[in-house]
């Protein structure tokens, strides 16, 4: 079995530290291998230096999301940033999440964002749905299925500045829950009407478009463009779009749903 | 639900669930809709379970590519692949129920890739006679945990996130429930239950190579191996023939067999397409006799039309390649980093990118190696275990009263090899079958009694232990050590000396185990999880190896040098692996006789 060839020792400072403590970056100099990353170093310091270093990982694949953390102020998933592509000649910074509380050294409580989840309304097909109604064409859902690669990393939670930097956390859903919200949505077979929800209690309209959650998102999920954008017209189509207004006015009406219902032609 | 106790947090329900992969998940969604009070705990956050790395699809006869697909063709493939091992009323009842598995995640919000007429569409798998894994692109498993997971929490199960279970409470009769501790606190917790179904998936973490992660350490095998429960067929440990070797860091990574399954090409480093030398003489009559017969299969797919072509000879069951790979590296053949060569960039960089994105970003960004113009570097990594506890095909109870197991860590479906696919399958028709019936016993059962506090404090005291020893071994080295084994005595080629020598080696590091000492606050404490999972980790190695020399024959995975061929008579048996006294003891026991009916579907 091959070898890799040690190639540099780097300097590592992580952040150490639990909720009642007074925190502190400690050094660590790992020796790095070609194609190592972050969460490989993390590793190497638990094993050799830091055997109670809490880090949270699973697949190691960037498929699910654990290992968030913040690298040289970047919010990163750690088992896919490799440290070669790190300026060198300087310490690799490793710290939490800022967004979220802290458990331990790496690890953050991200429980809110399970609690945002739940408060959504889930996946609401007719129930009377002829068999034929299930049969889509690819190009429709391919949207939908752009949604779905959220791994849940909630790194675009993490740089949301309306979450980062105010104590906003609980009216703002936060983008993740924004994609969610649109994959839901824009599936073929749902009925359900979130704008009440959407402009109420998830305040959509805190966004203000600065795309710093599409940088971060490990899966290239075109977030701010292809999710926020399209919910917050369809919020403004029917609440402010005053012609709308005006009819709802006359007919005593609610404000429409602005998709086209299931079933329909497409 | 919390019930007041003298020293520890207790939470009381019908029906507990240990583990929250796929096949917990769904065994939630029975119980609880079954009328359960249900608590379903997972040592990670949700939607994290290793569930979420699988990648290639959910097989299941919906016959919407091959419409002459049926249950009873899935039911054949599957105890082929097999080598007619498996449990066949567990393999029966799988085949005839995926369908009505995937259709219902379908229901439940999931996206699957659609065909030309709108329908799910389904992709080939080695050893799967049609195209039949439904699947989104190369990330099934996410597709299906987070679908899961969002009607686990509509169906108003508790759910326990990052708390792992270190003990089974029982008492004479039955298990009555569970104890563990919160990892971000350290603190205990207590379960009461009338049943408790294991969903906690394998034991890969025992091998230096591998593609799984922290969590498949075995806990639920040894908990109910500890509870007094059975495992069975535990020499049969699945080696997937393609994860990446290079670089250092992800050696192991999965590499899906998708890429297999849209015509991908396996070559040595004299550039030769050695699977055609590997194809066993009884299955050559299902492959493509040469290039262009392989390569006219793979067009008659990309444009979705049927053909007379035979499948590429890549297709092999996955045992059968892992050895290949494996003999090719051996005699010389293999690449710079001890791996052999899969092609797909002779196909369209387009199709590559929409087929397979995962693998595409995977190999981009880990390895610095565009797929779409060039090779993967590929070799064997441990992937499945195909043994654990032995349940009864129709409720997944096992033979211990008031325990289930459902998914990876029950035994019997896959007998002797798994196909790619059918463990997706697997946890949706078994943990929908262990949720329901352990749902149904609970609401027959009589109450279990107080929690015992003699042995929730027994279990506390297990888990200070490691605190309080003054010098001792350290459970990375020790961790370290234990694959070292594994890896180089218990792997995929086997041998009756070897596997005696890992027996005294693990009896080695039994003795060590029990000197690890845990240095921190019992708070997040990555070394002080490790102790406990490495007595797990120790005791699926000692049964794996155990069976494996028990087992003087090769058949599926497991590969004996010193005894190469089939025996018919061990074809008739299983290995059984049970708790006696304070010894594992090893004996084997009948296969269910296979009924006529079913034996004819597989002959003809």
């Amino acid at each position: 079995m091959p070898y890799a060839r040690v190639i540099a020792f780097r300097h590592f400072q992580v952040y150490r530290g639990g909720p009642e403590d007074e925190g502190e970056f400690v050094e660590y100099s790992v020796p790095v291998e070609e194609g190592m990353v972050v969460l490989d170093a993390l590793h190497w310091i638990q094993a050799h230096d830091a055997p109670d270093l809490a880090v949270r990982w699973n697949c190691k694949a960037a498929k699910c999301g654990s290992c968030s953390a913040e690298v040289n102020g970047m919010p990163r998933l750690t088992c896919k940033t490799r440290i070669s592509d790190l300026p060198a000649g300087a310490p690799i910074r490793v710290e939490p999440m800022r967004t979220f509380p802290l458990v331990k050294d790496l690890v953050t409580d991200v429980s809110w964002n399970y609690e945002v989840n739940n408060r959504i309304e889930p996946f609401s097909p007719p129930a009377d749905a002829p068999e034929e109604a299930w049969r889509w064409q690819q190009e429709d859902i391919e949207r939908v299925q752009e949604f779905r690669k959220c791994i849940e990393c909630f790194l675009c939670q993490d740089i949301c500045h309306v979450l980062r930097n105010h104590e906003t956390k609980n009216p703002f859903l936060g983008p993740r829950y924004l994609v969610r919200v649109a994959g839901l949505d824009m599936h073929p077979m749902d009925q359900a009407d979130r704008t009440r929800y959407l402009k109420d209690e998830g305040n959509v309209g805190y966004c203000n478009i600065t795309k710093c959650c599409t940088e971060v998102c490990p899966e290239h999920i075109k977030i701010t463009d292809n999710a926020i954008i399209p919910l917050k017209e369809r919020v403004a189509d029917s609440y402010y779009d005053p012609v709308q207004a005006a009819w709802r006015l006359v007919t005593g009406s609610r404000p429409r749903d602005t998709r086209r219902p299931a079933g329909e032609d497409r | 639900m919390t019930q007041a106790s003298p020293r520890y947090e207790t939470r009381v329900h019908d029906v507990l669930v240990i583990g929250a992969g796929g096949a917990g998940l769904r065994a939630a969604i029975e119980a609880a809709a079954a009328g359960s009070s249900v608590g379903l705990v997972g040592k990670s956050l949700l939607g994290k379970a290793h569930t979420v790395m699988a990648e290639g699809g959910v097989a299941a006869a919906l016959a919407n590519v091959a419409e002459d697909d049926s249950w009873q063709t899935h039911f054949r493939d599957t105890m082929v692949g097999g080598k007619m091992l498996n449990n066949w009323r567990m393999a029966q009842l799988h085949a005839q129920e995926a369908p009505d598995r995937v259709r219902e995640l379908e229901r439940w919000g999931a996206v699957f890739d659609r065909t030309r007429d709108g329908r799910i569409l389904q992709r080939p798998f080695g050893g799967h006679t049609y195209p039949r894994l439904a699947h989104v692109g190369d990330r099934t498993g996410l597709e299906m945990i987070r679908t899961l997971q969002d009607r686990t929490v509509q169906s108003g199960v508790t759910v326990y996130m990052e708390c792992t279970t270190t003990h089974l409470l029982t008492d004479d009769d039955r298990v009555t429930g569970a104890f563990g501790y919160w990892r971000q606190t350290g603190d205990p917790i207590a379960f009461s239950a009338k049943a408790v179904i294991l969903a906690t998936g394998g034991i890969g973490r025992s091998w230096q190579v591998t593609s799984n992660s922290w969590e498949y350490s075995g806990d639920g095998h040894a908990l109910a191996y500890r509870a007094g429960a059975e495992l069975i067929d535990m020499e049969f440990v699945q080696f997937h023939p393609t994860g990446m070797v290079w670089p250092p860091g992800v050696r192991g990574l999965l590499v899906t067999e998708a890429v297999r399954g849209e015509g991908g090409i396996l070559r040595n480093r004299d550039e030769d397409r050695f699977m055609w030398k590997y194809l066993p003489d009884d299955r050559r009559h299902e492959y493509a006799e040469t290039d262009e017969e392989a390569s006219r299969w793979v067009e008659a797919l990309r444009e979705g039309r049927a053909t007379d072509a035979r499948q590429p000879p890549e297709l092999s069951t996955r045992d059968n390649v892992s050895r290949a790979i494996y003999t090719e590296v051996r005699e010389g053949r293999g690449s710079a980093h001890g791996g052999v060569f899969l092609d797909i960039s002779y196909l369209p960089a387009d199709l590559v990118r929409r087929k397979l994105p995962s693998m595409y970003d995977q190999f981009k960004e880990l390895a610095a190696v565009d797929i779409t113009a060039g090779p993967m570097e590929v070799g064997p990594t441990c992937h499945y275990m195909m043994g654990g506890v032995r349940v009864n095909a129709d409720t997944a109870a096992s033979t211990r009263v008031g325990l289930y197991a459902a998914g990876e860590v029950a035994g019997g479906m896959h007998g002797a090899n798994r196909l790619g696919g059918n463990s997706l399958s697997d946890l949706l028709v078994f943990g929908r079958r262990a949720g329901a019936a352990a749902a149904a016993f609970a609401a027959e059962a009589p109450p279990v009694g107080d929690v015992d506090q003699e042995q929730l404090r027994r279990a506390e005291e297990e888990l200070a232990a490691p605190f309080d020893r003054p010098g001792g071994e350290d459970p990375y080295r020790l961790h370290a050590d234990l694959q070292a084994v594994m890896q180089s005595l218990v792997g995929i080629f086997r041998t009756g000396s070897d596997l005696e020598v890992a027996l005294e080696r693990l009896a080695g590091l039994r003795a060590r185990w029990a000197q690890v000492r845990v240095v921190g606050s019992p708070a997040y404490n990555p070394g002080w999880n490790l102790y406990f999972e490495l007595q797990n980790m120790l005791v699926c190695s000692e049964a794996v190896a155990r069976s494996a020399l028990q087992r003087t024959e090769s058949r599926g995975a497991h590969a004996r040098l010193d005894h190469p061929g089939l025996d018919p008579e061990w074809g008739k048996r299983n290995s059984t692996v049970s708790l006696d006294g304070e010894a594992m003891r090893v004996i084997a026991k009948p296969l269910p006789e296979l009924p006529d009916e079913l034996r004819r579907l597989i002959t003809t």
